[in-house]
C-alpha cells in the first residue's frame, strides 16, 4: 500500500513542453485502486456506509430489475399503447401526428443547427462535449451524442417494442433522420438565419398543429389526448405565454407607477394560486365571461387560456431575471449612440436578455409539460386518465395492474423531462461559455 | 442667445411628463375597461341562464359531509371550505418539515466523498424530479398505499408504527397527568439554554475562552427532563397505536389519502431541495474554504463556520419558494380524495352551490396563504441579507 501520490497535482508542473490548455481534473488520473480508496473506502466508516448502501440499493436494484423484466405483464401496456400515444384520436387519422411530428422535427433541427453551428466549416455542432474532449472521433462522437440522449433512446426504444407492427419504427428513424438533415441545414446555413431561429421554430410548430387540426377533415381539439395532447398543451401553453410573459416583465420593470402597480399584481395573484385552481376556474368561468352572442370556446381551448395565463406570470419572472442581468451600462450606450427607448429595448436590452434566459425557459417548458398532468382532472383524457381507465378495462379490472400502467406513464413524462433538462444544462454550460 | 428666460415648451405629445401620466391613465383605463368587459359579460351570462350571482350560498348548510374530519352536513358552505384550508395547511405544514429534513440529508449526500451515496442520491433526486408531483401521488396512493395489509392483519412495528389500508397510527408522546406542567418545564429549559448560550457566546468574545453553548445547553435540558420526568411521576406517556375491532386507536391517526399527498409531495420536494442545497453548497466559493484551511480550521469547523452559514443565505430564498410550491400543489389532493380545500370546494360545486364564485372564493384563500408565505420569504431574505459596508 503506497501513500496516495501528493505530487500528483505538481505533475502536470513538471512538464512544461506538454501545452496543457486546461488543467485535468486529478480525479481522471486515479489508478482503479486509488479510485476505490478514495471513493468507496477513505475510512473504516466510509467502507462500513459503501456497504449498507451498496447492499441496500442492490436489494432495490434487484426488486425493480425483477418486477420490469420478470414478474409484470406488460401486456396492458402494449394493448393501450395508442391510446397512452394519441388518446381518442380517431385511428384513421393517424398520419395528422406523424405529419406535425416530422414538420416539428424539422423545424426543431433547423433551429438547433442554427443555433449550435459555427460558420466555420467543419464544426457540425453536434456533440459539443466531444468536441471540447479534443481527440474528437466517430466514436467519441457516438458516445457524446449517447450520453447526451439516452433518456430519449432509451424511451423511443421501449415504446417501439410495444407496438406490432414495423411501421412506426420505419416512421421514427425517418423522423430522426429529417431532425439530422434539417440539423445540419441549419447549422450550414448562413449566419443572417440566427436571428430569426424562433421564428423558424414558431412557424413550424404552428404549421405542424395546422396540418393536425385545419387540414381538410381535421380533428378537433376536443379528441386530442394521451401524451400528445400533454405534448400539444405544453407548446401551445408557452408559445402563447411567451409574449404576455415578456410585457408583463418590462411593464414590472418599467418607471410608470400605475404600470408597475397592475404588472406587479397580475404576477403576484397569477403565482400564488395553484394551477389545479385555475383549470377549474376555465371549466366553469372562462366560458361565462365571452359575449353571449358568442359561442363559448371548447373545454381544450379554456384550459389552454387558464394554463397560458398561469404560465405568462412565471414567463414574466424569467424574462425579468434576464432584464436584470443586462448592465445599466448597455442601456446608457444604447441612448449614447442616439436610439430612442423602444429601439434600445429592442437592439440591445431584449436581445441579450431573452438569450440569458433560454435555460430558465426550458426549465418553465419542463414544469409545464409535468403540469399537463393536471389535466386529467379537468377531465381530460391526458396520460394518467388513459393509464386509469386501461386498468378498468374488462382484461385487465381488479388485477392491481395500476402500478404497471402508472409506471409506464411515468416512464413517458420521465424521458421527456430529463431529455429537456439535461439539453438545458447543455445549452447553459454552451451559452456561458460562448458569452465571453 | 445663451440667456433666453423663456423656455421653449415641447408640444404636448413630445413632453415626457405629460406622456408618462398620459401612458399611465390609458393603461389603466384599459384594465378597467377590460375588467367591466368581462364583469358584464358575466352577469350578461349569469342572466341568460338565471344564475343567482351572489354569495349568500356561503351562509347556508352545507348539507355534506367531509371524510376524516368532524364537520357536519348541518354547517355552513363557508366553514366547509375553511375545514378545507385546514387539511391543506395540515398537510403543508407536515409536509414542509419532512421535506426540509429529506431534502438536506440528499443534498449533502449527493456531494458526499463515497461514491455509492452520492450515486443513490443522484438516482433519486434525477428520478423524482423528472416526474410529475400528481403521478408521483397517484402512484403512492394506488401502487403503494392500496398494496397495505387489510386492518385485520396490520403491521405493526415495534408499537410505533400500525400499518394497514384502512387507516395509519403513528405513536406520539401525550400528556398525563402533569403533561402541562412538564412540558413548561421543557420549554423554560430550552429559553435558558438558549440564553445561557447567548452569554457563553458574548463571554467567548471577551475573553476567547471556548463558549461550549451547544454542550452546556443540551445538558441543561437532558437534566431538566430527565429531574422533572423523575419528579412529576412519569408525566409524559408514549400513547402508542394498536388495532382495536376494525380500526386503529391510540397514537396519532393519519388517513390514507393524507398519507398519500403527504408522501407524495415529500419525495417530490425534497427532489426540488436535495438541488438547491446541492447548489448552495457548491456556490461557496472555493477560496472561502482555501482560507478557513489556511487559518487552520478543521473540516468540522470549516463546514459549521464557513461554508454552512454562506450556503444557508443562498438556499433560503428558493427553499422558501419550494415550501410555497408544495403548499399549492397540496391541491393535487383532489385526484386522490383527500379533502382539501380544492376538494372540497369541488364538492361543494358538485352539490349544486355557484361555481364561480366557489372558485373565487377558494382562489382567494389560496392568494392570502400564498402571500404570507412569500412574506415570511421576505422577511428572511432581508434578515439574512449580506450587509456591505
Amino acid at each position: 500500500m503506497t501513500a496516495v501520490d501528493p505530487g500528483d497535482a505538481l505533475a502536470g508542473l513538471a512538464e512544461p513542453v506538454a501545452p496543457a490548455p486546461e488543467p485535468e481534473p486529478p480525479a481522471r488520473d486515479l489508478t482503479p485502486r486509488q479510485w476505490v480508496r478514495t471513493n468507496l473506502a477513505a475510512s473504516p466508516a466510509d467502507l462500513a456506509l459503501t456497504v449498507v448502501f451498496g447492499l441496500i440499493a442492490a436489494y432495490a436494484a434487484y426488486r425493480l430489475l425483477r418486477w420490469v423484466f420478470v414478474t409484470t405483464d406488460w401486456e396492458i401496456v402494449r394493448v393501450n399503447l395508442r391510446q397512452f400515444m394519441i388518446g381518442p384520436f380517431p385511428s384513421d387519422q393517424l398520419w395528422r401526428p406523424w405529419a406535425s411530428g416530422y414538420v416539428l422535427a424539422a423545424a426543431l433541427g433547423l433551429a438547433g443547427g442554427v443555433l449550435v453551428g459555427r460558420p466555420a466549416p467543419g464544426g457540425e455542432g453536434a456533440g459539443g462535449d466531444a468536441e471540447a474532449d479534443g481527440r474528437a472521433g466517430a466514436g467519441a462522437g457516438l458516445r457524446g451524442l449517447a450520453e447526451r440522449f439516452w433518456p430519449l433512446g432509451l424511451g423511443a426504444v421501449v415504446v417501439l417494442s410495444f407496438t406490432r407492427t414495423p411501421l412506426p419504427t420505419l416512421l421514427t428513424v425517418g423522423l430522426v433522420a429529417v431532425f439530422l438533415a434539417f440539423r445540419l441545414l441549419g447549422a450550414r446555413a448562413l449566419g443572417a438565419l440566427r436571428r430569426f431561429v424562433w421564428l423558424i421554430v414558431a412557424v413550424g410548430v404552428l404549421a405542424a398543429l395546422q396540418v393536425i387540426v385545419a387540414g381538410p377533415g381535421g380533428v378537433g381539439w376536443d379528441d386530442w389526448g394521451g401524451l400528445h395532447l400533454a405534448v400539444a398543451a405544453t407548446v401551445a401553453g408557452i408559445v402563447l405565454a411567451f409574449p404576455l410573459g415578456v410585457v408583463l416583465a418590462l411593464g414590472r420593470r418599467s418607471s410608470l407607477p400605475a404600470v408597475r402597480l397592475v404588472s406587479t399584481c397580475y404576477i403576484e395573484a397569477f403565482r400564488a394560486v395553484p394551477l389545479v385552481a385555475l383549470l377549474f376556474m376555465g371549466r366553469y368561468m372562462v366560458g361565462f365571461l365571452f359575449p353571449t352572442t358568442v359561442d363559448p370556446p371548447s373545454q381544450l381551448v379554456r384550459a389552454v387560456i387558464a394554463i397560458t395565463l398561469f404560465e405568462a406570470a412565471y414567463v414574466a419572472e424569467i424574462v425579468r431575471g434576464g432584464l436584470q442581468a443586462v448592465p445599466a451600462g448597455q442601456i446608457e450606450a444604447a441612448h449614447a449612440v442616439g436610439l430612442s427607448q423602444t429601439q434600445a429595448l429592442r437592439l440591445v436590452v431584449l436581445p441579450q436578455a431573452l438569450r440569458a434566459v433560454i435555460p430558465a425557459m426550458v426549465g418553465q417548458f419542463i414544469s409545464l409539460f409535468k403540469d399537463t398532468s393536471l389535466l386529467s382532472i379537468v377531465n381530460f383524457v391526458e396520460l394518467l386518465t388513459v393509464a386509469e381507465r386501461a386498468t378498468e378495462q374488462s382484461a385487465f379490472r381488479g388485477q392491481g395492474l395500476q402500478a404497471v400502467v402508472l409506471a409506464f406513464a411515468g416512464f413517458l413524462y420521465w424521458v421527456g423531462c430529463s431529455t429537456m433538462a439535461r439539453e438545458s444544462r447543455r445549452l447553459e454550460r454552451r451559452l456561458g461559455v460562448g458569452e465571453r | 442667445m445663451a440667456t433666453t428666460p423663456v423656455v421653449s415648451r415641447p408640444p404636448l405629445w413630445r413632453d415626457v411628463r405629460v406622456r408618462r401620466v398620459a401612458i399611465q391613465v390609458a393603461v389603466l383605463a384599459g384594465v378597467v375597461a377590460l375588467f367591466a368587459y368581462l364583469y358584464d359579460n358575466l352577469r350578461a351570462n349569469e342572466r341568460a341562464l338565471g344564475i343567482d350571482g351572489s354569495y349568500d350560498f356561503l351562509d347556508q348548510q352545507a348539507g355534506f359531509r367531509i371524510a376524516y374530519t368532524d364537520f357536519s352536513p348541518g354547517d355552513t358552505v363557508l366553514n366547509a371550505i375553511l375545514t378545507g384550508l385546514r387539511n391543506t395547511l395540515a398537510v403543508s405544514l407536515v409536509g414542509i418539515v419532512l421535506t426540509l429534513v429529506v431534502g438536506t440529508v440528499v443534498g449533502i449526500a449527493r456531494l458526499s466523498s463515497n461514491w455509492v451515496v452520492r450515486k443513490a442520491a443522484g438516482v433519486y433526486v434525477e428520478t423524482l424530479r423528472n416526474l410529475p408531483p400528481l403521478l408521483v401521488i397517484v402512484f403512492v396512493n394506488s401502487a403503494g398505499l392500496s398494496a397495505l395489509p387489510t386492518i385485520e392483519d396490520a403491521t405493526d412495528i415495534g408499537g410505533f408504527l400500525v400499518l394497514s389500508v384502512r387507516q395509519i397510527g403513528i405513536a406520539i408522546p401525550r400528556g398525563d397527568g402533569h403533561g402541562g406542567l412538564y412540558l413548561a418545564l421543557l420549554v423554560a429549559a430550552v429559553v435558558a439554554a438558549l440564553a445561557l448560550g447567548r452569554w457563553r457566546r458574548a463571554v467567548e468574545e471577551r475573553t476567547g475562552r471556548p463558549a461550549r453553548a451547544w454542550t452546556l445547553g443540551v445538558t441543561l435540558v437532558a437534566v431538566v427532563a430527565m429531574a422533572g420526568y423523575v419528579a412529576l411521576d412519569a408525566p409524559m406517556v408514549l400513547s402508542r397505536p394498536e388495532v382495536v375491532g376494525r380500526r386503529v386507536e391510540g397514537g396519532t391517526i393519519m388517513s390514507l389519502p393524507f398519507a398519500a399527498v403527504l408522501v407524495g409531495l415529500v419525495l417530490y420536494t425534497s427532489s426540488h431541495v436535495a438541488e438547491i442545497v446541492r447548489g448552495a453548497i457548491l456556490a461557496v466559493p472555493k477560496g472561502q474554504t482555501e482560507a478557513a484551511t489556511a487559518l487552520g480550521l478543521s473540516p468540522g469547523q470549516r463546514l459549521r463556520h464557513v461554508v454552512l452559514p454562506q450556503a444557508f443565505r443562498i438556499a433560503v430564498p428558493p427553499i422558501i419558494n419550494q415550501f410555497l410550491n408544495l403548499t399549492k400543489n397540496t391541491s393535487l389532493g383532489v385526484a386522490v380524495a383527500y379533502p382539501e380545500a380544492m376538494y372540497v370546494t369541488n364538492t361543494v360545486i358538485g352539490n349544486g352551490n355557484p361555481a364561480i364564485q366557489s372558485i373565487l372564493v377558494v382562489m382567494g384563500l389560496y392568494l392570502v396563504v400564498s402571500l404570507a408565505i412569500s412574506l415570511v420569504s421576505n422577511l428572511a431574505n432581508w434578515r439574512l441579507r449580506l450587509v456591505e459596508r
